[in-house]
């Protein structure tokens, strides 16, 4: 039987814990599965910095991968590890949604898992969040844990 | 180096205690710092501008315009056939998602812009249309075409040489491909050209990118503010110290979210800027037809303006050259932080730059001046009317003041967001330079925590300076400092632009044969 990969986006939140509950749960009743727990940090292409940021901007990245692995990748892959699961940690920049979809297809994921979080201010509102674009524009089963 | 070191010690020490003092007796600080400028270092500004003999042509004009044409020629005409790609590379098509997170071609080329998009391109344009009427946005637009290839030139060597330590900082410039790239062809000299370039591009940094700066934006504040009556009015040293608390807290404070917002907000009046102009000619569609045929006219008739056809061709030139900085190696420095493999990915993506600046944004300031009819015009032979030099204008005004009422005729509270723009535009355009010099200053002493809050302190006094004071002289050699760094850039690039043929014919044959993978908007969508 082939094996069936659940993505799971995690960020530390009661959100993301939510969701990796409900994968974990999932998992423990197929044979062969895997999970792998992305850790996406919001980033943009298009913004604007100055010079100085830009210098020192390859450094940032590799400061911002490292806390968000020692902080809450690892961790968490630690425990799910230790309960008897195979799995597996990602970080990258980029956008949520575009990102979460993008690890489905490349590691043949059955379904992305991810917790709902409320909208978040004007820009949130008007194109709607991460969760509502991610349904919209997956290429996989998403299922949104409340 | 102690020898600047000692200069700038001097100039450190003589003006701090005097900025006070100078207010109160503003006319002989001024006229000191004037008389001492002006005699230590005129024959350096007179040799930088010289004109041509026999002619009223600067030669540092001829020597980027034939130097822009040179590079043209030699990169087979780049900036039309790599200008697709540009915009591609621009949208992220080639950006390999797993650098996601590093410094993308949109962020270097916003970051290049807004140290070029400025004041040049509102209040510099104004005073090219003044003097050399419509006509001279024809040869400014040709010498912002043939500019892109000198940016394509210097930002793919930028990208080339560019030092990058362990901690993954990157530092890029025409110092550095000045030293390694001669060192590479095996050519001396390439250590005194880096350093002879980072003492003028620190004098550029001070001086047009900063004292200038602070002075028209100062200059602005007052017209809007009641001209003369204004509480602003000779109190420069008000502007000038709240502008250098804001830089002081931005590059020394690293408070970053101030940074952060005219980061967007520059942008955003930018846009702002092009739409409001781009309104005021749909609004007066019937006349665009015609204002194009006074370019046109005026680029080879001069329609009675000063000097004819030299005229409006001078005025032209020299403006692009001025405004977009193509030439002057500024660039180089703001480009090099990018993250890509291909030195000419960055080229490429850089000669947008004039485009955007030049072709773009100044044509649109010089349409509006000539649609709204304030230079005014014979009925009878439908020649310009002189008034000395210049043309004259319906409310006399001229620079700035002229942008101003060109828009004001239109939208009569544009010449507010204007104000509001140019401070905006002159506060960006600080912090860009300041970082040039930075790196200027830092390739002299070395590196280090206290030499570079050193130069940042001594910028931030600059502001104050520039702001308070009307030194005629010290923004004459400022502008000097500019040019002459691209007489030095420009050998450089002389001498490197086979390395640069040589990067281009590799990586386009390699684009060409699939070799280079595209990430987005191709045919084959990549994972």
């Amino acid at each position: 039987m082939s094996q069936t990969t659940f993505i799971v986006g995690v960020d530390g939140s009661p959100a993301g814990d939510r969701a990796l509950e409900f994968a974990k749960e999932r998992a423990k009743l197929l044979d062969n599965s895997k999970l792998i727990l992305c850790y996406i940090i919001e980033w943009s292409p298009y913004s604007f910095q100055t010079a100085e940021e830009n210098e020192k901007r390859h450094q940032r990245r590799e400061e911002e991968i490292a806390i968000a692995k020692e902080r809450i990748l690892d961790p968490a892959v630690t425990s799910v590890a230790s309960a008897g699961f195979d799995v597996e940690g990602v970080v990258q920049h980029g956008d949520v949604a575009e990102i979460l979809d993008r690890i489905a297809r490349k590691n043949e994921g059955s379904q992305i898992v991810v917790g709902r979080v409320g909208a978040r201010g004007i820009k949130e509102r008007l194109f709607g969040g991460v969760s509502a674009r991610l349904v919209s524009s997956a290429h996989v089963p998403v299922t949104i844990i409340p | 180096m102690n020898f600047i070191k000692h200069i700038f010690g001097i100039v450190f020490f003589t003006l701090i205690p005097s900025i006070a003092l100078a207010q109160a007796e503003a006319g002989s600080f001024d006229q000191k710092v004037n008389e001492i400028f002006a005699s230590s270092t005129g024959w350096f500004v007179s040799l930088i501008f010289a004109p041509l003999p026999g002619t009223s042509f600067p030669w540092i004009v001829m020597w980027l315009v034939v130097a822009a044409t040179i590079f043209t020629l030699y990169f087979g005409f780049i900036q039309f056939r790599a200008f697709g790609h540009a915009i591609s590379l621009v949208k992220g098509d080639y950006s390999d998602p797993n650098d996601a997170g590093e410094v993308s071609h949109f962020q270097a080329l916003t970051t290049a812009l807004s140290g070029t998009v400025g004041l040049g391109n509102i209040a510099g344009v104004a005073v090219a249309v003044g003097i050399g009427g419509p006509g001279a946005t024809f040869w400014m637009i040709l010498a912002g075409l043939m500019g892109m290839a000198s940016k394509f030139t210097e930002c793919t060597l930028g990208v080339k040489y560019r030092n990058e330590y362990e901690d993954g900082s990157v530092s890029g410039g025409p110092m550095y491909y000045m030293t390694k790239g001669f060192k590479e062809r095996g050519i001396p000299g390439g250590a005194i050209l880096a350093i002879i370039f980072s003492i003028f591009t620190i004098g550029g940094a001070l001086g047009g990118g900063n004292m200038f700066q602070a002075n028209q934006a100062h200059a602005q504040l007052v017209g809007i503010t009641g001209g003369a009556d204004s509480f602003l009015s000779g109190n420069g040293w008000i502007t000038g110290l709240i502008l250098a608390t804001i830089v002081f807290l931005v590059i020394v404070g690293g408070i970053k979210s101030i940074a952060n917002v005219t980061e967007k907000v520059v942008p955003f009046m930018g846009v702002l800027y092009v739409g409001a102009a781009l309104i005021i000619l749909i609004a007066n569609y019937d006349k665009i037809g015609w204002a194009f045929g006074q370019i046109f006219e005026g680029a080879f008739t001069g329609l009675g303006v000063a000097g004819g056809l030299v005229g409006a061709l001078i005025q032209g030139f020299k403006r692009a050259a001025f405004s977009n900085e193509a030439g002057v190696g500024s660039a180089a420095i703001a480009h090099s932080a990018v993250r890509t493999k291909e030195p000419v990915t960055e080229g490429v993506v850089s000669l947008l730059e004039p485009f955007i600046d030049t072709v773009v944004v100044c044509t649109m300031t010089a349409l509006v001046i000539t649609i709204s009819g304030v230079l005014m015009t014979d009925p009878n032979t439908g020649l310009f009317i002189l008034d000395g030099s210049s043309i004259k204008t319906v409310d006399g005004s001229s620079g700035v003041q002229l942008t101003s009422s060109a828009f004001g005729s239109s939208i009569s509270w544009f010449p507010y967001v204007l104000a509001i723009a140019v401070v905006l535009f002159a506060f960006s355009t600080m912090i860009s330079w300041s970082y040039y010099g930075l790196k200027a200053w830092t390739y002299l002493v070395g590196e280090g925590k206290t030499k570079e809050t050193v130069f940042k302190v001594i910028f931030c006094i600059f502001i104050v300076i520039g702001a308070a004071a009307q030194l005629g002289a010290v923004i004459d050699f400022s502008d000097a400092m500019i040019f002459a760094m691209a007489v030095v850039n420009i050998i450089a690039l002389y001498v490197l632009m086979p390395i640069v043929k040589r990067e281009m014919n590799s990586y386009f044959e390699r684009l060409r044969s699939n070799q280079i993978t595209r990430f987005k908007g191709g045919e084959v969508e990549e994972n």
